[in-house]
Parts: structure tokens; sequence; C-alpha cells
């Protein structure tokens, strides 16, 4: 699963989750916010799950983020890092730190977003030191 | 309604396979039923309810209440909460025998995991409709990681040490050196764990539970038909149930569902932590009982290192015995679903017929409390708490 693998990455691309792919392919990392409740949420949903209103739309968020809890998944080759990353807009998403020393990530680290290929023209937000 | 008082678990059996290569998943359900309800002195005519979840195969009630030949259920419940199922089935069924729905409940788990890999049957896949699968799966999460990730957040917050987890693991290993059917019987140390292999970071190989096959099964009835028969009863004094999820994206891992499970079953049953002689708590992996003891009000939160140490929760040792078959991390994971075996042993601890090495001294009143899917993300947390007859 690591990002930094050139595989093809199965992601399931249905009506809801389209747009989210869509903004990644072009480098946008977007998260979800309610015209009603004025609240974002992760994972994007159609109804908010704040206030049920069905007045909601993908907002492109900053892409920085302090890095909430992570794991290393020692037994994969290569070990990968698997975390929760708070973005700046105050919901967590479940991610990948990349491209950094794996010894040296820890909580409360700054980071940012990039994209990571995942075939058929998509891309995957991962995260790397800020 | 409450259930307090309103029913009786009167019948339990742990099936002795840990590895079920010569069994399949149907025939290990209908062993383990005639298991529990020869314990019970009840025959599959009384059985006039059936509990099971998404480990029996099929529509599951239909198609094993058929296998088995129950001819007279009139009342069915296949609530899926994973490893936690079974302890939401033994709410349910309190609350069906209490509402008049039937007098004999009948709650079966199996798995055959160990066999089923070394046939080369594919794993089951998580449900790719699942919502959060197309935003997650893409980064590799796996059960390890996932509790992985609640350890190092709680660390981060509490100061709570991989020495501290360990003790978790060293009181199970205590236990089950005298459980003749525990996977792993070796007493290790809190170096044997800190010292096994990495698996995810900081989460090693002792840390984690068990993978087995097998499974348990539980038979529970009214009073009145509890009072008919001679084996010991064990009352149901109160139980609660809870999903905890990722909140939108308040993602805060260093709780459980048992936050609002453990008070629910502590009210209806009238008593406090204080009160509870004995524990089976939940254990895929040490961070599990850590969090969980501390939702339950064991102790106060972020104290749950402090807590477990020193073998407190060694019997005969420490202050709150837990797990003393061996649990999830020696013992028996049956189906990767540890609820069913954490009431199993608290039923036995309130019998007085846990093994004489590990028995509480008038364990009047027991606790069994269950965790299913992923303590990193969503969770079926479900508690239930038993007493004797005087209790
Ligand atoms: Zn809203």
């Amino acid at each position: 699963m690591n990002t930094d693998q050139k595989n093809k990455i199965n992601l399931v691309v249905n009506s809801e989750s389209k747009p989210y792919w869509e903004g990644a392919a072009k480098g946008q990392l977007l998260i979800r916010a309610c015209n009603a409740c004025g609240k974002a949420h992760y994972y994007p949903r159609t109804i908010c799950p704040h206030c049920f209103s069905e007045d909601t739309a993908f907002v492109e968020a900053s892409g920085n983020g302090v890095i909430y809890s992570y794991s290393v998944t020692r037994q994969a080759k290569p070990p990968y890092v698997i975390a929760y990353v708070k973005l700046d807009e105050g919901v967590s998403m479940l991610t990948n730190i990349v491209d950094c020393e794996i010894d040296k990530i820890r909580i409360g680290q700054k980071v940012r977003v990039k994209f990571s290929e995942a075939g058929d023209g998509y891309a995957l937000p991962v995260f790397t030191s800020a | 309604m409450g259930i307090n008082g309103k029913s009786y678990i009167v019948g339990i059996y742990e099936h002795p396979c840990r590895a079920a290569l010569d069994k399949t998943l149907p025939q290990l359900h209908a062993e383990i039923a005639k298991g529990a309800l020869a314990d019970a002195g009840l025959s599959k005519d009384d059985v006039d309810a059936y509990f099971c979840a998404g480990d029996a195969p099929g529509l599951g009630p239909i198609n094993m209440i058929e296998y088995m030949g129950l001819n007279n259920v009139r009342h069915m419940d296949s609530t899926e909460t994973g490893g936690s199922s079974y302890i939401v089935h033994v709410n349910h069924a309190a609350q069906a025998i209490a509402a008049g729905h039937c007098n004999v409940a009948l709650i079966t788990l199996a798995g055959r995991p160990v066999a089923d890999a070394k046939e080369g049957k594919p794993v089951r896949y998580y449900n790719q409709q699942a919502p959060d699968f197309p935003f997650e799966m893409p980064y590799g999460p796996n059960v390890t990681n996932m509790y992985a990730m609640c350890a190092m957040r709680h660390m981060y917050e509490y100061g709570t040490t991989s020495e501290q987890l360990a003790w978790i693991k060293v009181a199970a290993s205590h236990h089950a050196q005298y459980n003749e059917h525990a996977r792993l019987r070796d007493v290790v140390t809190v170096e044997d764990v800190v010292n096994s292999p990495m698996i995810a970071d900081p989460l090693h190989r002792l840390d984690c539970c068990v993978i087995t096959d097998g499974g348990g099964g539980i038979v529970m009835v009214s009073p009145e038909v509890a009072k008919s028969l001679k084996r010991t009863r064990v009352k149901v004094l109160g139980a609660g149930e809870a999903p905890k999820h990722l909140a939108a994206g308040q993602v805060d891992l260093t709780y459980s569902g048992a936050r609002w499970s453990g008070p629910k079953a502590f009210a209806e049953a009238g008593v406090t932590p204080a009160d509870i002689k004995y524990a089976s708590v939940y254990d895929s992996f040490t961070i599990t009982v850590l969090e969980t003891l501390e939702d339950l009000g064991f102790c106060k939160k972020g104290e749950g290192g402090k807590f477990v140490s020193d073998g407190n929760l060694i019997s005969g040792v420490g202050k709150l015995p837990f797990n003393t078959d061996g649990g999830g991390l020696c013992n028996n994971h049956p189906g990767n679903r540890g609820g069913m075996t954490k009431v199993l042993e608290a039923v036995r601890q309130v019998r007085g017929e846990a093994h004489p090495k590990v028995q509480v001294r008038n364990c009047d009143i027991a606790l069994a409390h269950g965790t299913g899917g992923l303590l990193g993300s969503r969770m079926g947390s479900a508690t239930v708490i038993l007493g004797n007859e005087a209790a």
C-alpha cells in the first residue's frame, strides 16, 4: 500500500466520491462543508453528518495539517506509515506519511499534502513534512 | 423495562479445538450448540430463540436453524457488531426474555480462520460498499496498525509506556499456563513482550492476540426455567451497548465505546466498578484492554498504564483479576471474535468453576466487555454484568 510504489491503487470511484478523486487528480485536497450549519466533515458525504442538511459542497482544504497519530507497519516490504492527519480546517483524515525518514516522524509534526499517482489519471492525497 | 434479574445464563460451552481442519463452519456451530445445551441440561427442542452474528454462514439464523434442526424458534437476532456481537446478543436475549418473547435463548459463535488459511480460502474482505472504504483502504489500514495508532496517541497524551502495556500480556500468560486448551501457555515477562518483533509501532508481536479456530455458545433462560434446572445459574444484572466512530472527522483515539456501554451496564446492575470481583476485557491487543479499563471506570482516564502494572490484573496477586482463561492474548480468539469467550470465563468465575489456580474467591459479581471492529476507527462496544443468585 506504500504510495511510493508505482503500483496502481484500486480506488473506489462512485457517484459520491468521484468529485473528490477528480479534485485529487488536479492537485486539490477536497473536504465537504455544510452551508446550513457551517461545519466541515470528513470523509465527504452528501448529507451533512452534523445537521442532516443536503446543502453540502466540496471545498478545497489548505492541504496543511499536523500528525494526530501514526504507526509504521514494520512487516510490510517496504514498511509504510499510516497516520491520521488533523487538517487546519479541523477535520482529521486517514492517510500515509511519505518521503520522510520513518524513525523521525512524530505526533504533532506539521505536514503538507502531496499527490501520489494512483493510475487511470487518478491521484491519492498523502502527506509529507511541511 | 430493565433486564436486571430477568434472565439467567445456565449453559456455556467453549470448543476445545484451536485449528479446525477437519470440521466445517456449520458443524462447529452445531457442536457448540450441543455442548452449551448439554451444560444447561436442556435439549434442542427447548430452544425458542436463536442468536448468531456475521460469522454464521448464509443468512445466519435461517441457515443455522435449518442445519441444527431447531424446530421451536419464535425469536431470532443476527446483530453484527464484530467481536462484540455476542455480548450484544446477551443483552438482546435478556431483553427478549424479559419481554416474554422467549424462554430459552441459544447464542453461538464459530470460526476457522486458521483452517481457511491452510486450505487457501480467501480471507473475507471488508465490504467495498462501506462508505468509509474508498477513503481509507488506499492507505493500507490493517487490524494491527489501526490499534497501534491508538496506543501511539495514548502514549503521547498520557505518557503510557510499552512496558506498562506489556504487563497486560504478562497477566494473561500467567493465567493461560493453567488452561490446557490455551493456544499459548508459556509465562512471559515484560522484557519478553517489549523485545518481541515490532509489528506496527508501538505494538510488538506479544501485544497482539492469537488467531484460532473454534468458538463458543451460551444458553440463557427465564427465571422460571432456571429454577427447574440443576445447573448453577448466573444472573444477568445489567448490560450496555454503544457504537463509537470517527465523528465526521473529530477523531479521538484515546477512548473506546466502553465510555458509554459501561455506565449503562453499571446503572442497570446497580453496582460500581468497585463491586466487580472479576473482569473479562476484550484483548485483541494490549491497548484494547488499557483503554477499556479506563473507560469502564476502573481507573481514571490516562492512568491505565499505572493500573495494569506490577501484576494488578493477575488473579490472586492484583486488585482486578482479568481474563483468567488466558484471554485472546493467550488462550483463544475464535474467528477473530473474542466477545463470546469473555462471557464464558465470566460465567465460570461466578459459578466458581474457573481453574482453581485462577478462581477468584467469593466472585459474586463479574463483568464482561467486548470491542468489535477497530479501536482506531469504528467499533461496537458492549458490556454485561453478571452475578450469582444472591447478587
Ligand atoms: Zn450541517
